[in-house]
C-alpha cells in the first residue's frame, strides 16, 4: 500500500472517549470466564502429579467413581486416540493433548493425570482424595543448561525436528541460526571486545483471572465451551482434535478475559472439562487455583546467553554474536528463534550471527509471554553495550543512534526494514528532559532499545448496518485491553457517523469466519484493518444506494462525513444524503446492508521502543527501587491513545516484575516452591513510580491508518533498561535476572555480579 | 458436612443462604447470590480481586467464611452505583482508562472507594500504599492512581 493512499487527518481516530464495555467493568456486570453457570451443572478438578519426572504405573479411580457425588472420572483413555506424535511443532495438537492430560509418563510437578466432575466444587476437590495413582519416579532436571549435557535425563526421545545438527542432546529440539557478514573478521576490526554471558529466570504471565470453562459436549458431537482465552477458533479447533469431534460441531464463545498477555492462546482446562461433560453427560465448569495457574499453565521460558560485541573507539559496532539457550518445559516450542532473531535487530549491523536453541526440561509446557523470546536477548545484549559504552567512555544513547537501524537498513534476521521510527524514538529520549536530570546519590540510569515484529494473523469482520443508521460491529478478537473502543474509532471515521452510536461484539465461533488469536500485537493492526476494509464495503453500497436513487452512475458518488455527495459538479446537484436516510430504507432499496472483511494482512509494521530508568539500589539491604521511568515507543498511528499508553506502562511495570522480583524458584525435588502471589511476586502500586510514556508515530505502510501494534514491543527494553541503571548504581554489572535483594547484596560483596 | 443457615445485608438487600462451613463469603457471593463482581484471582488474599467491605471495613472476601457473615453488613461493587448514576470513582475509572482487561477492577474501586472515606485527601504513597493489596497486571498502576486522586480532589470539591 503506498504511503499517498494513507488517511493522514482524523475526526475519530486520535481522540480518547469512554470505552463501550467500561460501564460494564466498573460495574461487576462483565461476565468472565468464572462468572457462567448452567443448570444441572457439575464441577470439574484436576489431580496432578507431584513428581517433575515419573513413571504412570497405574491410576485406580474406582473409590471415585463410586462415590454418589462423583459423575465422571477422565484420564487419557478418555481423549481422541487419532491425534499424532510429530517432531517438533509438526504435532502441536499432540503436544497440547500430551500436556492437558499426561500419557505414559508425568513430565512436570503439576502435570494433569486424572480430571472428576461433581455435583459442588468441594465434592470435586474432595474426590480427587480418592484417585489412587502409582508413580515410577524418574531422574528429571529443571536447568536449561543441564538439560543440554550429555547424562541429562532425557524426557522424551524423537522430540526434536530437522533443524537440530547431530551430535546434541535429544532434550535440544529446535535449533535456528542466522545473520550475514564476516564475524571473526569484525571482532577483528574492534578497539573493545565484551564476551559475557547471562541468565533469565522463567516468569508468569501473571494474568490475575485463572483460567475458567464452562463447557458442554452431547452424545451427539455437538458442544458449546464458553472459556476466557484470547482466541476462540484456536480452542474450537484444538478441542475438537483432542476430543475427536468436527470442529463445526463445538461452538465456542469467549467470555470477557480478564487478561492473558499471550499465556490463554491455548487450552489447558477446556478439553478435559469437555471430556467430563461428554462422560457425564452435563455441563461441566473447571476453575484453576492459583496455584494450578502457576503449575501447569505456561510460564515463559528461562534462558542461558553468550553474548559477543566488538566496537570501535567510535562507538561503531564492528560485529555481533549471540548465543541464546531457553528452556520452554516438556515440550518443544520454546522460542530460541525469536530471542536470536530479535536480540540485535534494532540495530544496523554489517558482521552480525546469533543461533537459537529449543530446549526441553521437566517444567511446565511454556506460553507465549508478550514478545515471547526477545526481553532476554534484549537483556543480554543492551547489557553488553552498555558496558562498552562504559568503557570507551562513551554515551549509551549517541552510540544506539549511531549504529540505529533505519528505512532501508539490512535486519540482523534477514529482510530489509521498510520505514521504521527506532531513530526517533531514540532522538525524542536524548530531547526528554527525564535524560539530562541530575542523579541524586545511590541512582544510576539505564536505557535500552527493544524490537519486535508484530503479527498479522488470519481475520474476519462483519459489520451490519441497522435501520435507524447505527452500526454493529463484529469482531472475531478477544477485547483485552479496550479493543473495542479502537474499533469503533476506526469504524466511525470510515462510516463518519458518532463513535456512540456503534456496537462492538466479539462474535462467537459459530457467528464469524476464523479468526487467529489476540496475539502478536495483532488487534489493532489485523481486526482495525479488517474494520476499515469491512467499513469501507459498506459504505460502497450506500454509494450505490444513492446513485439509484439520484440516477447517476456510482463512481459519480462519493462518501463524505457520514453522507453521500456527489462526487463532483459534474455528477448533478443533489443534497447530501446521510446514512440514517438510506439504511431506513434499505430493504425496499436492495436489502440489509452489511460489510465484511476476510483475509490475512501481512504489513504489520515492525516495532521500536527506547526506555529510560532511574534506580536506586540500598546498600544495606540489596532492594532497588525504580525512581522515574519513561517510554518512548513507535505506535504508528495511535487510535485511542490512552489504551496506547496503557500498553507501554503495562509492558514496562511488567518488565520491571521480571528484572526486579519474579522467578520461579524449583527446589531439589523438581517441585515448585513459590505458586502463590505471596512468593511469586509482581509489581504492587506501591513498588512503582508513574510510567512516563512518549508516544511516537511513524506510520505503518501496511495499515490504512498507519497503525502498528503496540502491545508487545514494551516489555522488550525494561530488563536491560533497569539491569543498566542498576549496575551503574550499584558499581557492578548485574548478569543474572531476578535482581532480587540477595543476589545485589552478593554481588556488592563479591564486587561482581 | 451438613449446610449452615445465614441471614444476611448485601448491598442493603436482606438475603439468606445455607452454606457449607468450608464455604468462603467469596463462594457464597458468587455461587449463592449470583453476585459475580467480586473474582477470584488468588484465593489466598494476596491479589483483592474479591474485595468488599464487611460493616466498612475493606476485607478480602475469600479470605473470611460464608457463615461469618451471618448478621453483617457487606457491601460488593454491585452496590457501588446509585441506581443508574455512577460512583465518581467509577466514572473517572472510564475516563482516565484505568481498566485494560477489567478483572481486578471491581476490588480495586471497592478498595479506593473504602480508601476514600477513611481518608479523603491521600497523598500519592499513601494511595499507592492503600492500593498495593489490589493486584493489577495490565495499567502499572499509573492510571488507577491518577484516576484515584483526581477523583480525591472532586470529591473534596464537591462536599
Amino acid at each position: 500500500m503506498a504511503l499517498d493512499d494513507q488517511k493522514s487527518v482524523f475526526k475519530f481516530v486520535g481522540t480518547r472517549p469512554d470505552r463501550p464495555d467500561g460501564l460494564d467493568k466498573v460495574t461487576g456486570r462483565a461476565k468472565f470466564g468464572a462468572d457462567a453457570y448452567a443448570a444441572g451443572m457439575l464441577h470439574g478438578a484436576i489431580l496432578r502429579s507431584p513428581h517433575a519426572h515419573a513413571r504412570i504405573v497405574k491410576i485406580d479411580a474406582s473409590k471415585a467413581e463410586a462415590h454418589p457425588d462423583v459423575k465422571a472420572v477422565v484420564t487419557r483413555a478418555d481423549f481422541s486416540d487419532k491425534v499424532e506424535f510429530k517432531p517438533g511443532l509438526a504435532g502441536e495438537f499432540w503436544n497440547v493433548l500430551e500436556n492437558v492430560m499426561a500419557g505414559e509418563k508425568a513430565l512436570y510437578d503439576g502435570h494433569a493425570v486424572a480430571a472428576v466432575a461433581a455435583t459442588s466444587a468441594l465434592a470435586a476437590r474432595d474426590a480427587l482424595k480418592l484417585i489412587e495413582v502409582e508413580y515410577e519416579v524418574l531422574p528429571h532436571v529443571t536447568d536449561v543448561d543441564k538439560a543440554m549435557v550429555a547424562d541429562a535425563p532425557v524426557i522424551r526421545e524423537g522430540a526434536s525436528d530437522y533443524s537440530v545438527p547431530e551430535g546434541l542432546h535429544p532434550n535440544v529440539v529446535r535449533y535456528h541460526e542466522s545473520g550475514h557478514g564476516d564475524v571473526e573478521a569484525g571482532f577483528g576490526e574492534a578497539d573493545l571486545v565484551i564476551e559475557d554471558s547471562f541468565t533469565t529466570e522463567a516468569t508468569h504471565q501473571g494474568y490475575i483471572e485463572p483460567h475458567a470453562c464452562l463447557a458442554s459436549l452431547g452424545g451427539d458431537g455437538k458442544g458449546e465451551l464458553w472459556c476466557t482465552t484470547q482466541g476462540h477458533w484456536i480452542a474450537q479447533k484444538t478441542c475438537a482434535a483432542l476430543l475427536g469431534i468436527e470442529t463445526a460441531q463445538l461452538r465456542v464463545t469467549a467470555s470477557e478475559i480478564g487478561g492473558g498477555f499471550g499465556g490463554k492462546t491455548t487450552v489447558f482446562i477446556e478439553p478435559v472439562a469437555l471430556a467430563l461433560s461428554r462422560k457425564a453427560n452435563r455441563p461441566v465448569k473447571i476453575v484453576m487455583s492459583r496455584s494450578e495457574v502457576f503449575r501447569a499453565t505456561g510460564p515463559t521460558s528461562s534462558a542461558s546467553m553468550d553474548i559477543k560485541i566488538g566496537m570501535k573507539k567510535d562507538g561503531t559496532i564492528t560485529a555481533a554474536e549471540g548465543i541464546f539457550r531457553l528452556q520452554g518445559g516438556a515440550f518443544p516450542g520454546a522460542p530460541g528463534d525469536m530471542t536470536a532473531m530479535c536480540a540485535f535487530a534494532p540495530y544496523d549491523l554489517t558482521n552480525v550471527r546469533q543461533v537459537g536453541y529449543d530446549v526441553m526440561a521437566n517444567r511446565p509446557k511454556q506460553a507465549a509471554y508478550r514478545a515471547p523470546g526477545a526481553p532476554m536477548g534484549a537483556f543480554a545484549v543492551e547489557s553488553v553495550l552498555d558496558e562498552l559504552c562504559n568503557q570507551l567512555g562513551l554515551d549509551p544513547l549517541d552510540v544506539r543512534l549511531k549504529n540505529a537501524a533505519h528505512d532501508g537498513s539490512k535486519a540482523s534476521y534477514g529482510p530489509t526494514y521498510d520505514q521504521i521510527g527506532l531513530v526517533k524514538t531514540l532522538e525524542e529520549a536524548k530531547a526528554h528532559p527525564h535524560y539530562s536530570a541530575p542523579l541524586k546519590p545511590g541512582q544510576g540510569r539505564g536505557i535500552s532499545c527493544g524490537f519486535w515484529f508484530n503479527h498479522g494473523g488470519e481475520t474476519s469482520v462483519s459489520l451490519a448496518l441497522s435501520g435507524d443508521g447505527s452500526a454493529q460491529l463484529m469482531v472475531g478478537t478477544p477485547d483485552i485491553g479496550g479493543s473495542r473502543a479502537s474499533m469503533a474509532l476506526m469504524a466511525a471515521e470510515v462510516l463518519g457517523i458518532p463513535y456512540e452510536n456503534i456496537r462492538v461484539t466479539v462474535a462467537d465461533t459459530a457467528t464469524l469466519g476464523y479468526n487467529d488469536v489476540s496475539h502478536g500485537s495483532r488487534v489493532t493492526y489485523a481486526s482495525g484493518l479488517a474494520t476499515i476494509k469491512a467499513a469501507k464495503h459498506a459504505v460502497e453500497k450506500l454509494c450505490e444506494r444513492a446513485a439509484t436513487k439520484w440516477g447517476i452512475p456510482v463512481d459519480a458518488v462519493k462518501w463524505e462525513d457520514g453522507c453521500a455527495v456527489p462526487s463532483g459538479p459534474n455528477a448533478g446537484d443533489f443534497d447530501p444524503l446521510p446514512l440514517a436516510d438510506i439504511t431506513a430504507n434499505m430493504g425496499a432499496t436492495g436489502g440489509p446492508i452489511s460489510g465484511h472483511f476476510e483475509a490475512t494482512p501481512e504489513g504489520a509494521g515492525v516495532s521500536f521502543g527506547t526506555h529510560i530508568v532511574d534506580a536506586e539500589v540500598d546498600p544495606e539491604t540489596g532492594k532497588t527501587a525504580i525512581t522515574r521511568y519513561t517510554v518512548i515507543q513507535d505506535a504508528g498511528k495511535a487510535i485511542h491513545p490512552a489504551y496506547v499508553e496503557g500498553q507501554y506502562q503495562g509492558g514496562a511495570a511488567q518488565g520491571i516484575g521480571w528484572a526486579l522480583n519474579e522467578e520461579y524458584i524449583y527446589g531439589e525435588d523438581g517441585r515448585l516452591q513459590n505458586s502463590i502471589f505471596l512468593d511469586y511476586r509482581i509489581p504492587v502500586a506501591s513498588d512503582l513510580p508513574m510510567i512516563d510514556t512518549v508516544i511516537v508515530e511513524v506510520p505503518n505502510p501496511g495499515h490504512p491508518f498507519g497503525v502498528r501494534g503496540v502491545g508487545e514491543t514494551g516489555i522488550v527494553p525494561p530488563l536491560a533498561a533497569i539491569a543498566n541503571a542498576v549496575s551503574n548504581a550499584a558499581g557492578v554489572r548485574m548478569r543474572d535476572l531476578p535482581m532480587s535483594p540477595p543476589r545485589i547484596l552478593a554481588a556488592l560483596k563479591s564486587g561482581d555480579g | 458436612m451438613s449446610k449452615l443457615h445465614v441471614s444476611t445485608t448485601v448491598n442493603g438487600d436482606s438475603v439468606e443462604f445455607l452454606c457449607d462451613p468450608r464455604e468462603t463469603l467469596l463462594d457464597c457471593l458468587r455461587d449463592k447470590l449470583n453476585l459475580t463482581g467480586a473474582k477470584e484471582g488468588c484465593g489466598t488474599g494476596d491479589c483483592g480481586a474479591c474485595s468488599v467491605t464487611v460493616d466498612g471495613r475493606l476485607v478480602c472476601s475469600c479470605l473470611m467464611l460464608g457463615v461469618e457473615a451471618d448478621g453483617k453488613d457487606i457491601a460488593t461493587v454491585e452496590g457501588m452505583a446509585d441506581g443508574e448514576e455512577l460512583h465518581p470513582l467509577q466514572q473517572k475509572f472510564i475516563e482516565y482508562a484505568a481498566l485494560q482487561c477489567g478483572i481486578c477492577t471491581p476490588g480495586v474501586l471497592v478498595a479506593a472507594k473504602a480508601l476514600l472515606e477513611k481518608n479523603p485527601n491521600p497523598t500519592e504513597e499513601e494511595a499507592r500504599y492503600w492500593l498495593a493489596g489490589n493486584l493489577c497486571r495490565c495499567t502499572g498502576y499509573d492510571k488507577i492512581i491518577r484516576a484515584v486522586m483526581d477523583t480525591a480532589a472532586d470529591m473534596r470539591e464537591a462536599s
